[in-house]
């Protein structure tokens, strides 16, 4: 274009990027959840030791030039171990989260749109589901249709979607009462071009921020039925289940402990700090707090 | 300042309020100190009324709140202090400033229909301020209540203290808000936009009653206002605000009739009048953001006499002979700017009788919900429609104005036509092709394309998140299938006919200002290249010189094609302005059609009498009559003239019973009302 040049606007994913990457909590957050990515995709070439081998001479032995962080109580290596453990849990909930996310939009919007009784139904609905504690409702799933990653994956999609419909719907209702909708319907656009065309771009960085927070919250659940044996099954690497045998010898085997436990909350810390900037970079008030 | 708590006391009178070379700013994101307030000099002696007009962002608002010692958060003072009463406002510690703010220095802010608690009764509300801002024992509290409440005249004092805010009409809250402000008997009174968002005559009540307060207390008073005419009703001084520096000031009967300042001219002459029918003299241009004049003289760029010194220092303040303090170098050329609307260029003859392209045959359209019981028995409902048979027709390339109060229905009529609500009765003509059917959905794309509506607030009626080319692509593809390079270029275009450059295609509505925002908004309904276009409030957001462009704007568009309007506003003189026909609304009841000069003229209908009596003009002498209370309806009553309980000239025999009928008069003005033709023709005497 020939014209004089003007202010870019601000909806590029550079200018958003460069945004999160400027606040201290964006930089942290992002360097945090890039390095366990980053990790979860290299580690298999990076381990110093197989994850399996196990050795009675080397049983609760504390951090050493050849075993960084020490043993466990099969005297496997924990550095090994602790590397390898996201990758499960990355990948449970890298799938999970944006089937969560989606799903839970369509629902949202969808009734934030139709409106009138059958919107409060559901949500009534929703309120109820979310009354109940949340590990109550995964594991009456689990405890039904067993353990893997093909139960896990539609499970936490399922619970976590559900709180997105909440987002989506109040972004919707916000957005439907005003002109611009009006003006569109004036205009007579079909509904799918007004949902497409006005609705979505305002009520995406709301749901991309509630995403981020529905995948931390989908680490820790998943890390937690880890813990309670209900997740990923010996003797694959996981936090959740290295802090459940490491427990019992913390007290003259911190190690154990501690190694996953810095590595969960790193991960978790990093994606909270990263929706948080995202949060402000887009200008979206993060007030929802509440767990499902 | 060195000497900061000590106060010049060669003066005869110590000002209450002296606020002295005061600067205040904020810190940029690039961590530069930019003013927002530049070297404000200005004293209030006790007694005096001073208005401080300016247009949105012009810091008024922020020069009142800092006679307080208040800056708003990321401001702060950069030179300069204010002096309250000898007391240094910025040097007093919050405890200091205590007894002062509230007590002898009070504020009514603009809305306080939201800054009253909503959980509070109005009697407990009051009865807390007394109990902080004034020396009175408890006992007497209650006796001191109904003397406020009946000082701002309050009606029904008994009632009104166990009401709840939301109970009371936007003219009652303002005047709980300035009972509360009264309970400490300040010395001085903060008013920022009292009256703005109220009806007419609400308004002009609540002028009146602040107008008599000054007379009676002998407070002092701060007025901000955008509007010239209600701070020419109220204040003895005006100081006119530019870009954050005061650029004239002076006595209000001079300010407003020959002012020494170009922009003060140009305000002035941007103002719609109710007397004559010319369109407002719009004024180009936008101010300069913060720090972005340093050296030169902020209103140069869009000044008709610039000359090369404007850009080259700043002028100073200076006192000239007829007692105003002017900053310009120029102002003995000053006088020789016009002040008032430009003649209209274009003669418009439209034929009213001819082929009309709408026709709106008994209209009713209801907000009602059926009761249960009605529902069960498949009745309509018993209470009367929102909206109830209107009879228009619209002649081709005709305005016609739709005025009335809020609640009167004129926008539930917009949005029937534009077919965003369905109609309870009546059917509306398209073209003499039968009716159009009510709601979009069942609309043809082309009856779709040829009405267009535009709405009063474009922050609102803009998507936040489209930039100028898609919110001008989405008429465009749907009615024309543009796409690419003829996409672009009819969008152009079209940027150009409403006076914008191709360079703002890129922008989001949130890098426009507000009258830019308005044309992208008139440009994407021009877009369809419509017939109709629905008008809604199109300027009452926007800044008067902002508006008078708008107007200019939407005068030429209908030119060039010959599109019908139909412009809605509560603003008579805007109307004015731009209609050929006007039409009266009253609780959404036609009251008066005729031509402008017809329904503007001697004739009319006791609500419109009464309307337009209380226009508040800026001219110091136009003294706005109060025909008839303020007072707010909810509905129309259930049986005869819907005006009958506020109507200052109701007859005994059968207006609450009968509904009015119309009286005819030359031209095609008709008036529906039970007073004769001839009682209508005589002058009301009350």
């Amino acid at each position: 274009m020939n014209s004089p040049p003007s202010a870019k606007p601000f909806s590029g994913i550079a200018t958003v990027l460069r945004d999160v990457v400027s606040r201290p909590s964006g930089s942290i957050g992002l360097f945090l959840v890039v390095f366990h990515v980053l990790l979860a995709i290299l580690s298999p070439l990076l381990v110093p030791y197989d994850y399996r081998e196990i050795s009675s001479l080397l049983m609760l032995k504390p951090p050493s030039p050849e075993h960084w962080l020490g043993n466990d109580h099969l005297g496997r290596d924990t550095f090994s171990r602790t590397l390898l453990g996201g990758r499960e849990a990355l990948l449970v909930t890298g799938i999970a989260t944006p089937i969560a996310v989606i799903w839970g939009a369509i629902v949202g919007i969808y009734f934030g749109l139709a409106g009138g009784r059958i919107d409060e139904v559901l949500m009534r609905v929703v309120d109820a589901f979310l009354s109940l504690p949340w590990i109550l409702k995964m594991l009456v799933l689990i405890v039904t249709f067993g353990t893997g990653v093909e139960v896990l994956i539609p499970t936490l999609a399922f619970f976590y979607g559900i709180p997105v419909i909440r987002i989506a719907r109040a972004a919707t209702h916000d957005v439907v009462a005003r002109d611009f909708i009006e003006a569109a319907r004036a205009r007579g656009h079909s509904r799918g071009s007004i949902i497409w065309n006005e609705l979505l771009p305002n009520v995406r960085d709301a749901l991309l921020v509630e995403g981020a927070m529905r995948w931390s919250w989908m680490l820790l659940a998943f890390s937690s039925l880890s813990f309670l044996g209900f997740g990923v099954s010996p003797p694959t690497p996981d936090w959740g289940l290295m802090i459940a045998d490491a427990r019992g010898f913390m007290s003259f085997a911190p190690w154990g402990v501690l190694a996953p436990v810095i590595a969960l909350s790193s991960l978790i810390i990093g994606i909270n700090l990263t929706a948080d900037a995202l949060a402000k970079a887009l200008g979206i008030d993060r007030a929802q707090k509440a767990p499902i | 300042m060195n000497d900061s708590n000590s106060v010049d006391l060669n003066n005869q009178a110590i000002p209450l309020i002296d606020v002295r070379d005061l600067t205040v700013g904020f810190v940029s994101t690039k961590g530069k100190s930019l003013p927002v307030l530049r070297n404000i000099d200005l004293k209030i002696n006790a007694g005096e009324t001073l208005g401080l007009v300016g247009e949105s962002g012009s810091g008024k608002s922020t020069l009142a709140l800092a006679a307080m010692g208040y800056l708003k958060r990321g401001l702060f003072v950069m030179n300069g202090t204010s002096y309250f009463a000898s007391n240094d406002m910025f040097a007093l510690s919050r405890k200091e400033l205590e007894p002062l703010r509230g007590g002898r220095i009070a504020l009514i802010p603009q809305n306080s229909g939201q800054s009253l608690t909503p959980t509070q009764r109005i009697g407990a509300q009051l009865d807390e301020a007394l109990k902080l801002h004034s020396d009175l024992a408890p006992v007497q509290h209650p006796t001191r209540l109904l003397e406020l409440m009946s000082q701002v005249r309050l009606p029904d004092p008994d009632t009104i203290i166990h009401r709840y805010p939301h109970e009371l009409s936007g003219g009652q809250q303002q005047r709980v808000a300035i009972a509360m402000a009264l309970a400490g008997e300040p010395e001085v009174l903060l008013l920022d936009e009292p009256t703005t968002g109220l009806d007419v005559t609400t308004q002009a009540h609540i002028l009146e009653l602040l107008h008599d307060l000054a007379a009676e207390t002998g407070m002092a008073m701060i007025y901000v206002s955008h509007d010239l005419g209600a701070i020419a009703r109220v204040c003895d001084q005006v100081a006119v605000m530019y870009a954050g520096e005061i650029v004239l000031q002076g006595p209000t009967r001079q300010i407003l009739r020959d002012p020494a300042h170009p922009y003060a001219r140009g305000l002035l002459a941007s103002i719609p009048k109710l007397k004559t029918a010319s369109l407002p003299r719009a004024l180009d241009g936008i101010p300069p953001m913060p720090g972005q004049v340093e050296n030169a003289c902020a209103f140069a760029d869009r000044c008709a006499l610039q000359e090369p010194q404007c850009k080259q220092s700043r002028p100073a303040l200076e006192i000239i002979s007829t007692g105003e303090r002017v900053r310009c170098h120029l102002y003995s050329r000053a006088r020789t700017l016009p002040m008032s609307a430009a003649p209209n260029p274009y003669n418009r003859d439209i034929e009213f009788n001819a082929n009309p392209v709408l026709i709106l045959n008994k209209v009713a359209i209801s907000y009602n919900k059926r009761s249960l019981l009605e529902q069960l028995l498949g009745r309509a409902s018993a209470k009367a429609p929102t909206v109830d048979n209107i009879t228009l027709n619209l002649a081709p390339g005709e305005t016609l104005g739709l005025v009335g109060e809020s609640g009167s229905g004129k926008s539930t009529i917009l949005k029937a036509i534009a077919g965003l609500l369905p109609l309870h009765s009546g059917d509306i003509n398209w073209r003499n092709k039968g009716s159009l059917p009510a709601t979009v959905d069942h609309r043809t794309s082309e009856q779709l394309r040829e009405i267009q509506i535009i709405f009063q607030n474009p922050d609102e009626s803009l998507n936040p998140r489209q930039t100028v080319a898609e919110i001008l692509k989405q008429p465009l593809k749907l009615y024309y299938e543009l796409k690419g390079e003829a996409l672009r270029e009819r969008s152009e275009a079209l940027l150009d006919r409403v006076r914008l450059g191709a360079h703002y295609m890129d922008r989001l509505p949130s890098q426009l200002s507000g009258g830019e925002k308005q044309r992208v908004a008139i440009a994407r309904a021009f877009a369809a290249e419509p017939s109709l276009v629905l008008c809604d409030e199109v300027t009452s957001a926007l800044d008067v010189s902002v508006q008078a462009a708008v107007l200019d704007l939407l005068s030429d568009l209908r030119r060039e094609k010959n599109t019908t309007y139909v412009f809605v506003s509560h603003d008579l003189a805007v109307v004015r302005a731009l209609a050929d026909r006007v039409a009266v609304l009253y609780q959404g009841r036609l009251c008066e059609i005729g031509t402008s000069e017809a329904v503007y003229g001697s004739i009319s209908h006791p609500y419109t009498h009464v309307l337009l009596e209380a226009v508040l003009e800026p001219d110091p002498d136009v003294v706005p009559k109060l025909s008839s209370d303020d007072i707010i309806e909810l509905s129309p009553p259930e049986k005869g003239c819907p005006f009958q309980r506020r109507c200052p000239r109701k007859l005994d025999a059968n207006c609450d019973t009968e509904p009015p009928p119309w009286r005819k008069f030359t031209g095609g003005h008709q008036i529906r009302c039970h007073l004769s033709a001839e009682q209508l023709l005589e002058k009301p005497q009350y």
